[in-house]
């Protein structure tokens, strides 16, 4: 037994196992529960739901191992939706080109950046809450986005945006394809650079960090950039998902980014956590909301059953602590 | 060795431990130890960082559970599963190193609140807390304006408050954990004329310390551990400080001088006229390659201040620093590091190194740049870099992966040290490098820092503790308020006098 939990935790990391056993346990009662559970297209509705709170979560990860959180991700990504739909508007609407996409990409992936600039800046420099910086922010891009759109949509863009959102790349979703290629990134910056590294120092004692040399500041500026880059990806993706973009869309993700960030391990005082059990932790949310779609229960049930998941999940984590101190 | 006896009677002891086992993810951190303390005893736990000591006293405060086959005797009373419930209410109480106490409130809420918990109704009578605080203290033979609040007070008051607490416990043993760590002599003193008070009045005190004169002056009997397993049970009399260092370490120290003359060692950094306004003012010297050159002071002598503009954490108001000839005027420490200087911070819990973190982890903080392959960090690098380190200072470790905090006091401050080694520097400040360092690890630190300074090192070493400035430096300054107050060599000068040219 202690041997079999030896070889898990060395080849998925001990924070797997809650994670893994939550997915296999959702697999299981779904399974019995619903006949259409685990086909085709339980997989296939999931794969194309996942990503956009995916890329979210991965947004509101590295703010929250520094110590800190990230309140503006919805916002980021819906006005740096609208900075792409208003350059693809500029240059022609429905009509158009690939050159209009990029530069509107890449001035979306910029508007998201400064929004996590302006936040870094302020917060690495005045030393305020991360929660009442961020929510600042939230406030304003909210407030700037429904003052530039009237509270209404943004539509009309060129078809070749559409597999974005909905094509398949050798039956692979494209928006799963860009969580993924987010996910592995993510997982190579915490795991392998410097910046993750100084991420992980900064969220347990950022002061013994700075005396170790660790240029503290520039690292959370650095995390809220980012932060907000990715913000921008899950932006764009539900651009493409919904051929639309109306500020306050995604907004009720916001909260379950955290949910999934807690389920994934993650110190919410931050220092410690990892990518992949996060990106387990959504597959299990988003399996559990099919479920339970599957099943006629309404969509509110869902929310309230993500709500006593976490509670659960907090509750058997202290159980299992206990166990461990108990068995050595 | 002479054997115990106690005016040829043989009291029952108060609190007798027998079989103690108790192991920490494989580690055995106590090894069968046995103990015994005598109704109203001054007795001594004596030990080495990691010997045990704290172990031994969360087993007897019920913070721990020792493994089975212990035997817990307290009063004559058989106890199976100490709580720190029952060592309370059987008067075992337990006044940490950190206290413990809560500086926000008054002196007398710190004093009295345990026994305000549970009684009804569930309001404070701040008469009767206050009564009950003055009470307290008058038995110590202190006053103290009970309605403060504590944080207005020195560290030797608030000793005095957690003692006072404990008495309000009505305590029958009080266990005292490095008590004099941050006292003046003239405050130890006081403390120690407290203890044999409590003493006398039939309390008994297991005091823990590393100052081994006070250890001598104040107990009567010392159990040393070693690797979590019990040396011995001595006598007093007839002990030598070296002879408890022995028992202690399991080796001999000589304590002989190492200052040696390197007065024609090159220059390496030079600073002149420094000053911060406040802090401290026209400081000059010069540092040599090779040299230890030990700074001294009472706190609030700027010792640590002037640390930390050197190290780029604070700019200077005036003045200059010249490292190997070029002047430096460091934007923030990153600029320090790369420059060759290296600072080991005195706070070693919460600036030194990074407490949750893993050994690994906080071994490469400051040199990321050396296991990097390519842009990114290589896990071998790093394993191979912290392997040759915690290999060269010798420092004993489970696994890489562990936590930091899992190590002693010491081998903590060795992974500190390698930390900054392994920047490769040339300047080394180390603060205060023996803070919560037992003896035997003090020594083995300065064995490294010899080491060092053969190697060529230029190491400033920091320090309240005179005689380690005496030993292990080859010059001194003596700091007082901010300014150079005079320089000493070891060899021209005693041990004594530098320390009544210090306290004085």
């Amino acid at each position: 037994m202690n041997a079999l939990a030896a070889r898990f935790n060395a080849i998925f990391g001990a924070d797997m196992a809650g994670p893994l056993a939550a997915l296999v346990a959702v697999l299981i009662v779904f399974g019995f529960a619903s006949p259409h559970f685990l086909t085709g297209a339980t997989f296939g509705s999931v794969a194309f739901q996942l990503p956009e709170l995916g890329v979210l979560a991965l947004a509101m990860l590295m703010p929250i191992l520094t110590g800190g959180l990230n309140l503006a991700i919805t916002f980021t990504a819906n006005i740096a939706g609208l900075t792409l739909a208003w350059t693809l508007q500029a240059k022609g609407g429905i009509d158009a080109g690939p050159g209009a996409f990029l530069l509107g990409t890449a001035l979306a992936l910029a508007v998201g950046a400064a929004s996590g600039l302006v936040m870094g800046l302020v917060i690495a420099f005045t030393r305020a809450h991360p929660i009442l910086v961020s929510l600042s922010m939230m406030i304003f891009l909210r407030g700037l986005g429904e003052f530039l759109t009237r509270g209404g949509d943004i539509s009309g863009f060129p078809t070749f945006i559409a597999p974005i959102g909905h094509g398949s790349i050798l039956g692979i979703p494209v928006p799963l394809l860009i969580l993924i290629a987010c996910v592995i990134a993510t997982h190579i910056l915490l795991s392998r650079s410097k910046l993750g590294f100084s991420t992980y120092m900064i969220g347990s004692n950022i002061e013994s960090a700075r005396y170790s040399g660790i240029n503290t500041r520039k690292v959370l500026v650095l995390v809220y950039m980012l932060s907000g880059v990715m913000a921008a990806v899950a932006g764009i993706i539900m651009l493409a998902r919904f051929n639309s973009v109306r500020v306050g869309h995604g907004e009720s993700y916001l909260l379950i980014t955290v949910l999934a960030c807690f389920l994934g391990g993650i110190n919410p005082f931050g220092g410690f956590g990892r990518v992949l059990p996060v990106f387990v932790a959504l597959i299990v949310l988003q399996l559990l909301s099919s479920g339970l779609n599957l099943l006629g229960a309404n969509q509110h049930l869902t929310t309230a059953v993500w709500g006593i998941l976490l509670i659960v999940v907090m509750v058997l984590r202290w159980l299992s602590a206990k166990f461990i101190r108990s068995v050595k | 060795m002479s054997t115990a006896t106690n005016d040829g009677v043989k009291a029952r002891p108060l609190l007798s431990l027998r079989g103690i086992n108790m192991t920490f993810g494989g580690v055995k951190a106590l090894k069968n130890v046995s103990f015994e303390v005598l109704p109203g005893e001054v007795h001594c736990l004596a030990g080495e960082n990691g010997s045990g000591k704290s172990t031994l006293i969360k087993v007897i405060s019920g913070v721990y559970r020792p493994a089975d086959g212990a035997e817990i005797v307290f009063d004559g009373e058989r106890i199976s599963h100490m709580t720190p419930a029952m060592a309370q209410s059987r008067g075992i109480q337990i006044i940490w190193q950190d206290l413990a106490l809560f500086p926000e409130m008054s002196v007398a809420e710190n004093i009295a609140f345990q026994t305000l918990s549970g009684s009804r109704p569930r309001f404070v009578n701040y008469a009767a807390i206050g009564e009950i605080a003055a009470e307290a203290l008058a038995r110590l033979g202190v006053t103290l304006d009970v309605d403060r609040p504590l944080k207005d007070f020195a560290i030797a008051q608030r000793q005095i408050v957690a003692i006072a607490r404990a008495l309000v416990g009505e305590a029958r043993i009080v266990f005292m954990d490095e008590p004099t760590a941050s006292l003046t002599q003239s405050e130890t003193d006081h403390l120690l004329a407290i203890v044999r008070a409590l003493s006398a009045s039939g309390i008994a005190v297991v005091f823990v310390s590393h100052r081994l004169a006070e250890v001598l002056e104040i107990s009567s009997r010392i159990t040393v551990l070693r690797d979590g397993a019990l040396v011995g049970v001595y006598p007093v009399e007839g002990m030598t400080q070296s002879k408890i260092t022995e028992l202690m370490t399991g080796r001999t120290f000589d304590q002989n001088v190492r200052a040696r003359d390197v007065s024609q060692n090159p220059v390496l950094l030079s600073v002149s006229k420094l000053s911060r306004p406040g802090e401290f003012e026209d400081i000059s010297f010069d540092l040599r390659r090779g040299e230890t050159l030990g700074i001294t002071g009472l706190l609030g002598s700027g010792r640590t201040e002037l640390a930390l503009t050197l190290f780029g954490m604070r700019r200077p108001a005036a003045g200059t620093i010249v490292l190997e000839g070029r002047a430096m005027r460091f934007a923030s420490n990153r600029e320090a590091i790369a420059s060759g200087v290296a600072y080991l911070s005195e706070d070693r819990l919460s600036l030194g190194l990074n407490q949750p973190q893993s050994i690994a982890d906080n071994l490469v903080m400051a040199s990321l740049n050396r296991i990097l392959s390519g842009r990114l960090i290589s896990p071998d690098k790093k394993r191979a870099l912290v392997a040759r380190w915690i290999a060269d200072l010798g420092i004993r470790i489970g696994k890489q992966d562990d936590a930091i905090s899992t190590l002693s006091g010491g081998n903590q401050q060795r992974v500190a040290i390698a930390k900054w080694l392994a920047t490769d520097p040339k300047v080394l400040i180390l603060d205060a490098p023996t803070v919560g360092v037992d003896v035997g690890a003090r020594a083995g630190i300065f064995e490294i820092v010899a080491r060092l300074a053969e190697t060529g090192l230029a190491i400033l070493l920091i320090s309240d503790e005179v005689p380690e400035v005496y030993f292990n430096a080859d010059r001194i300054i003596h700091m007082e308020k901010g300014r150079i107050a005079g320089w000493h060599d070891p060899r021209a000068t005693t041990l004594k006098d530098l320390e009544a040219a210090v306290y004085a």
